[in-house]
């Protein structure tokens, strides 16, 4: 049965159903109570009780580090980072050890951890609650880092990372989380490392992921007006990548333009991807429209002058459609 | 706690068996046949025995980097930790961890670690998963006293304190975190004092007397396990070399501070109880198994190969191969030998 869900909703969902299939799934995080801090636990820690929702101190850092050692000793916790600019306090433990664990120890023990984080600017919240900084995270071997778009990808993606033997980081954007969308009671979990095509055309690849993603549709259909046909790929792991789609549209249509939300450093290393192994099907320079390098200012009006908006996009494309 | 004499020789045993394997791996070192550096722990083996042996076998250890006495102390064979430690095939983990991380599964051991301080949330997560799971398991989180300044221990702590977990901290003292004395960088001399802040029982010992370890640690345990939650165990001691093998200790110490401490080295005194007590036929006999596990082990490590085919695989867990496959493989190189 298909029916209408805010993204919010279906994260809830995914982590209802999770914990309802297997004893293992615990979630630890801050202010899990009336809701979380972003509407995301429902009736979670009423339904599940205290052994399996647990709320820690701000303890970043240590409370990540409890989850990679339940993992390690079979529990599958969900951490919860308020705010992903606070992932900076807990990047020893998903760093040097979650992402780690797994290689040095020669497999003898996995870390089936999953850390969600809300990301991104748009509320005004400033340069420490505005970052996007999944650009630091695809550094890290042994880690994977997902954004979903829309409630489904939300739900689907959720639901692999929690079921996935690595450390996964699950990053939500903040401004998702009133967005509907359609859910499909049966859909079945959706596959990590695998983009999907949201609109095809022939002449220009355009991609993106979260929240950007929407705007990058929104750009699709103005050049589409202009007689300009997309490929809109959605990312929705940005690690690892889903190098074969990625090659496959550019292959086709030559020209590459990639939106994020962050300073840059996802696209740089999709511009990379596509230079070092599709370079001699390029027709236009490959453009990355990013944050600007510099932190995110408060005011709505300041913040627009830092964050990709669409006009941005589509002389984005613009640019790449100009030839080289 | 009394011992009988049959505990007594185990016990000089294992101790004798952590300062002999460390000794090697010193010597592996000073031949170039080792990997990176090695921190060694001689001088502080009471601490690791002492400790261990009040646990269970499946008690989880959470370990530092220095950290092979407590992995030998858990009973682990010498031949994969000299193996490991040479960067070979038939270490426990096969090359790819080298001292710092060498994590064993099949004794509980959830890893050496190379971040200072960074092994106390996980095994707070690991009594914290041992709890939910109600499996009796207590988990031991060996740290430095260095570390005791570092904001994990902290919260590691607290977290354990909050949430009633079974785990020990046990603090190893020697004194000095790297070249740097500890009443330089830290408030007070006595790092249990610090338990106070988290509501639980804090308690130092000599951490040179294996037996009044070895109570401490009984208690906390036991404490742990009955459900009366975490202690700090800060265990006095002394490392006899220096930090790691870039340093020989004695540049920051004085001559007569290290002869002080050697006066009371917890292996030299418990053989000479041993010898009063007529043990000497027995202290003999183990003393010469010991060095045939030492120079089989290092034969065994040296012998080996590089697994070189297996650098690429396993970061992440679906790249990895199978466990059966893994240990096939081990087996095989144990039987070339």
């Amino acid at each position: 049965m298909s029916r209408t869900a805010t993204y919010r909703d279906a994260l809830y969902e995914a982590l209802r159903e999770e914990m309802a299939g297997d004893d293992a799934v615990i979630i630890l995080g801050e202010d899990l109570d009336n809701g979380g801090a972003f509407g995301v636990m429902g009736d979670l820690p009423e339904r599940f009780g205290d052994d399996r929702i647990i709320r820690t101190p701000i303890s970043e850092n240590g409370f990540v580090g409890v989850a990679v050692g339940a993992a390690m000793t079979g529990m599958r916790p969900v951490a919860e980072i308020m705010f992903m600019d606070f992932m900076t306090l807990a990047m020893d433990q998903i760093t040097n050890h979650a992402a780690k664990i797994g290689y040095m120890y020669d497999n003898q023990y996995s870390v089936p951890l999953v850390v969600r984080t809300p990301a991104g600017a748009g509320r005004g919240y400033g340069a420490s609650h505005s970052q996007s900084l999944e650009g630091w995270l695809i550094q890290v071997p042994g880690l994977k880092v997902v954004a979903p778009s829309d409630p489904a990808d939300a739900k689907g993606l959720l639901k692999s990372a929690i079921r996935d033997n690595n450390p996964v980081v699950f990053i939500e954007n903040k401004l998702l989380y009133p967005k509907s969308g359609e859910l499909d009671d049966n859909a079945a979990p959706i596959p990590l490392g695998k983009a999907r095509i949201r609109r095809t055309g022939t002449d220009l690849t355009l991609v993106s992921y979260g929240r950007m993603l929407d705007l990058a549709l929104d750009a699709a259909d103005i050049l589409a007006s202009e007689g300009v046909e997309c490929d809109v790929i959605d990312l929705r792991t940005l690690k690892p990548l889903d190098a074969d789609t990625l090659l496959a549209s550019v292959g086709r249509t030559g020209r590459f333009v990639f939106v994020e939300e962050g300073t840059g450093g996802v696209g740089a290393e999709v511009c990379a991807l596509i230079a070092e192994r599709s370079y001699g099907s390029l027709i236009g320079r490959p453009i990355r429209v990013a944050a600007r390098d510099t932190p995110i200012p408060s005011a709505g009006p300041l913040e627009a002058r830092v964050i990709p908006q669409l006009a941005d996009i589509v002389e984005g494309c613009l640019e790449s459609l100009r030839g080289v | 706690m009394h011992t009988t004499t049959s505990e007594a020789l185990d016990l000089y045993r294992q101790m004798l068996r952590i300062r002999r394997s460390e000794e090697q791996i010193g010597w592996l070192f000073s031949r170039g046949l080792t990997m990176g550096t090695a921190h060694l722990s001689i001088g502080q083996e009471a601490c690791a025995v002492g400790v261990v042996g009040a646990a269970q076998p499946d008690d989880y250890v959470v370990s530092t980097h220095r950290g092979h006495g407590h992995l030998l102390a858990k009973g682990a064979p010498i031949a994969p930790l000299l193996a490991e430690i040479c960067g070979r095939a038939t270490g426990f983990c096969r090359g790819k961890g080298g001292s710092q991380h060498i994590a064993v599964r099949d004794y509980s051991f959830l890893g050496t670690n190379g971040i200072t301080g960074g092994g106390m949330p996980v095994a707070t997560g690991a009594a914290l998963s041992a709890k939910l799971r109600r499996s009796g398991q207590v988990a031991l989180s060996f740290f430095g006293e260095g570390a005791s300044n570092a904001g994990t221990f902290h919260e590691a702590l607290n977290m354990a304190a909050i949430w009633q977990l079974p785990i020990v901290f046990i603090c190893e003292n020697n004194g000095y975190a790297m070249w740097t004395a500890a009443a330089r960088t830290t408030s007070v001399p006595d790092i249990s004092a610090r338990a106070a802040g988290y509501g639980i029982p804090g308690v130092t010992v000599d951490g040179m007397d294996l037996l009044a370890v070895r109570a401490a640690a009984h208690e906390a345990i036991g404490r742990a396990r009955a459900g009366g939650g975490p202690t700090l165990l800060e265990a006095k001691t002394y490392r006899f070399c220096g930090h790691s093998k870039s340093d020989n200790g004695s540049k920051y110490r004085e001559r007569d501070e290290v002869a002080a401490w050697r006066e009371r080295d917890p292996i030299a005194r418990w053989r000479a109880d041993l010898l009063a007590a007529g043990a000497e036929p027995e202290v003999r006999q183990l003393e010469a198994a010991i060095e045939i596990e030492i120079d089989e082990a290092t034969r065994f490590a040296l012998d080996s190969p590089y697994a070189e085919d297996e650098a690429l695989l396993g970061a992440y867990a679906e790249t990895a191969r199978p466990a059966a496959a893994r240990t096939q493989q081990s087996q095989q190189l144990v039987e070339v030998r």
